[in-house]
């Protein structure tokens, strides 16, 4: 490190590097790997919370409030609240902190051959923040009121005044939860950032950076760009609410619409912050499994890059039936039928990748694989929604919510699920129970299928979305037995994560003690111990070649960490 | 595909321009990214409805434009007494420092100063937020832009005290320059919104 800010790295981190309090260590630490498992921590807390708000609102549909199975306390408010926050926290905070928080702080220094984050403290400041912003979104369900009710895209006015839900503290404290969620996320995205610029080993160009890293720093790009406008928009939210100002109200020349722009000018952009990470794990994860290098690196980086730029343009395709001029349909339906490309390309990369390869089917393949498979009918099922002819039909019915369950699901739990089983043994040094693991798999694929096809079908018959009792309308009684059927799956998929907490819980004191490289990997991570020590590296590595050097012909063996030189096999008299 | 096909045991260690440049510019760049996209979600949202409404000439009129005036000059008095800062630290002059941070500080509390009471002979004319949606969105876009000179009087306050005592003399030199990054960032927003809430 030449620069002064490389002496003030140093200096920062060598202090930290010495036996620090269990307060330093666990709690305030700045190390990277911590905070990775802080975010993961919370994550995980809030997915259960998050399942919990799935199972009332899905218990309702199937057997509602009234009827002799039906919940005895659940009213029209309480299970608006319930379809808020279970939107909410998906998104917000489980997601977010899991691909983003939890991954790309732990994989990205070690991707890299770096010894910590660009900055550490900062680093530690984002995700204390995060911390906070649960603390007060926790809150929000226990103040007189109750939780948010109006949707997790907060449509004004049923947000912006008051009055129209029982809600009035809580969507305030939600609209502060969100603001301080975005802080922290802004925190971490200048680290992911700069972090890869400036701290690569040697011989790390930005062409042998692992995909993982460019999706995180992509993504982390994406979320800093899009953000501010909603931001703007909460901040009129806010105003709005408690001073009387009139921005989303038509009676005091406000406009609802201006909510529906800054939402969703960032909220689809949110969607691919949340993809982005679950595509780079993903990509990880197949070539290790297949023995085979990435097929279409180059072309992966740059469909991403503009998939990422196409997102910004792709807005409106929430908003066809909003009122909005109509003229805006046609350009933004071409731009969304558009972004399909990119994505279809790295779809194509990764099967290209797996074929031919000798494939092994352990646990972590088995999320990647079965997360590509369902995100692939999630695509599809949004050429659908983004040409606005169809779209004026399915809007607001199940078919988005199946929709946008093939796509957010897969990329958050089944990728996040492929990494925690992948990269399980470096972050906790055991190795988790295969088993356990593949039973996990196969309940959760099979149930998670069954829970989102019968919503396909309510919604092409046109069951509108966010109807608290649906079954109250002629129209929909003949489909009850499929809303039963999805409720049935969900409560099945939701205790299906059990053998997932128990392996997780009990491989942390009772697994297997992981090696440096039980996948035979080849990035930097599988270098070093499992768990790796404070600075990961006790000298930066120096990188040779791509990430993705698997079975090379001639080589000895059939993968080459990145430090690592090419060495041929015997050439005579050995095997 | 990358290095093979030459040369296995190449190492390829690039002079990265991007390193010669200190960590923490790159990082406060990336921060005055998501401010640009903060204010410019506002102030485009501003503009467009503020067309949409005819231009709200009748109710722009009660602001007070040359008050305005002088805060602009105010704030860019400011941003010359930062970048004599910013000389005064490159140069490793203490008590110029000293003198032009104190100076950017008190230019802006100056500022904050005049827009206090700005507000409040807005409010006691009867001019509130509430009032109506140019007033709703004059009050909201200063007052973000208020915040964020708070914001970096404290930033400059403390990088003060730094020099005061004369510590930690190589890392203030790049904290200076991030501040003052910021702190022209702060300036150029306020170049935006002068001309189109007090001007227009």
């Amino acid at each position: 490190m030449m620069t002064t800010a490389g002496a003030s790295l140093t200096s920062v981190t060598e202090e930290h590097y010495a036996e620090p309090s269990f307060w330093r260590q666990y709690v305030f630490s700045t190390d990277h790997k911590t905070i990775a498992k802080q975010y993961l921590a919370l994550a995980l807390f809030w997915s259960v919370v998050g399942g919990l708000t799935a199972h009332i609102v899905r218990w309702q549909l199937a057997w509602p409030a009234g009827t002799r199975l039906g919940h005895r306390l659940l009213t029209p408010d309480a299970y608006n609240a319930m379809v808020t926050m279970h939107g909410t926290i998906m998104v917000f905070f489980v997601a977010m902190p899991l691909l983003l928080g939890a991954f790309g702080n732990f994989c990205i220094p070690l991707m890299i051959g770096a010894r910590d984050m660009a900055f550490p403290r900062l680093n530690m400041l984002s995700v204390w923040t995060f911390f906070l912003s649960s603390l007060v979104l926790l809150a929000s369900f226990f103040v007189p009121g109750g939780a948010a009710a109006s949707g997790w895209t907060a449509y004004a006015p049923l947000s912006s005044v008051p009055a129209y839900t029982a809600a009035v503290l809580g969507q305030d404290l939600w609209i502060l939860a969100v603001a301080l969620e975005f802080a922290s996320f802004l925190m971490g995205g200048i680290n992911f950032l700069t972090t890869p610029l400036t701290l690569r080993a040697p011989g790390m160009s930005l062409w042998r950076l692992p995909l993982l890293v460019w999706y995180e720093a992509c993504a982390s790009l994406l979320f800093l760009l899009s953000v501010g406008p909603l931001v703007a928009g909460a901040v009129m939210l806010l105003l709005d609410r408690l001073v009387g100002t009139g921005f989303y109200l038509p009676a005091r020349g406000g406009d609802p619409l201006l909510w529906e722009h800054l939402f969703w000018f960032f909220g689809h952009p949110e969607v691919y912050v949340v993809a982005l990470p679950g595509f780079g794990i993903m990509l990880e994860i197949l070539p290790v499994f297949a023995r085979k290098p990435i097929f279409g690196y180059r072309t992966i980086v740059i469909s991403v890059l503009t998939a990422a730029g196409l997102s910004l343009i792709v807005w409106a395709h929430h908003m066809f039936v909003s009122g909005m001029d109509p003229r805006l349909a046609a350009p933004f339906s071409v731009t969304t039928i558009l972004i399909s490309v990119p994505f279809v390309i790295i779809v194509f990369a990764m099967v290209a990748t797996l074929w031919g390869g000798a494939i092994s089917l352990e646990t972590p393949m088995l999320f990647a694989l079965g997360g590509l498979a369902s995100f692939i009918l999630g695509g599809v099922t949004g050429i659908f929604l983004g040409s606005e002819t169809t779209d004026i039909y399915l809007h607001a019915t199940y078919f988005v919510v199946a929709h946008f369950h093939y796509t957010m699901f897969p990329v958050t739990f089944f990728a996040g699920f492929a990494g925690l089983y992948y990269w399980y043994p470096k972050m906790f040094g055991r190795m988790m129970n295969e088993r356990l693991g593949k039973l996990h798999f196969w309940l959760t694929f099979i149930l998670f299928n069954a829970v989102f096809i019968p919503l396909f079908v309510v919604g092409l018959a046109g069951t509108p979305r966010r109807v608290y009792a649906p079954a109250a309308y002629e129209l929909f009684k003949p489909l009850q037995h499929f809303q039963v059927a999805a409720t049935v799956a969900t409560l099945l998929l939701l205790a299906s994560q059990l053998p997932f907490v128990a392996n997780f819980l009990l491989s942390m004191v009772r697994g297997r003690r992981a090696e440096k490289n039980p996948w035979r990997a080849n990035t930097l991570e599988w270098t070093v111990e499992s768990p790796p020590p404070h600075g990961n590296f006790a000298a930066p590595p120096v990188v040779r070649h791509g990430p993705y050097e698997y079975s090379v012909p001639g080589s000895r063996v059939d993968w080459m960490a990145q430090d690592q030189r090419f060495e041929p096999a015997q050439a005579a008299g050995g095997g | 595909m990358d290095t093979l096909a030459t040369s296995p045991s190449d190492v390829a260690v690039e002079p990265d321009r991007i390193r010669a440049i200190p960590q923490g510019k790159v990082g406060v760049w990336w921060f005055l990214a998501s401010e640009i996209m903060i204010f410019g979600g506002l102030i485009g949202s501003f503009i467009l409805i503020r067309l949409a409404h005819g231009g709200w000439h009748a109710e722009a009129d009660h602001v007070h434009w040359r008050i305005g005036a002088l805060n602009t000059l105010v704030l860019l008095t400011s941003s010359l007494t930062m970048a004599w800062a910013c000389d005064a630290v490159k140069e490793r002059d203490q008590r110029a420092l000293k003198t032009f941070l104190f100076l950017t500080m008190l230019l802006g509390l100056t500022f904050l100063g005049i827009k206090a009471f700005e507000y409040s002979w807005e409010i006691s004319d009867g001019f509130t937020p509430a009032t109506n949606l140019f007033f709703a969105f004059y009050f909201t876009l200063t007052g973000l832009h208020a915040c964020h000179v708070l914001g970096g009087i404290v930033a400059n306050t403390l990088l003060w005290l730094c020099a005061v005592r004369g510590r930690r003399w190589p890392m203030i030199q790049h904290r200076v320059e991030f501040a003052g990054l910021y702190w022209h960032f702060v300036d150029i927003v306020w170049i935006f919104l002068f001309p189109l809430v007090y001007l227009s």
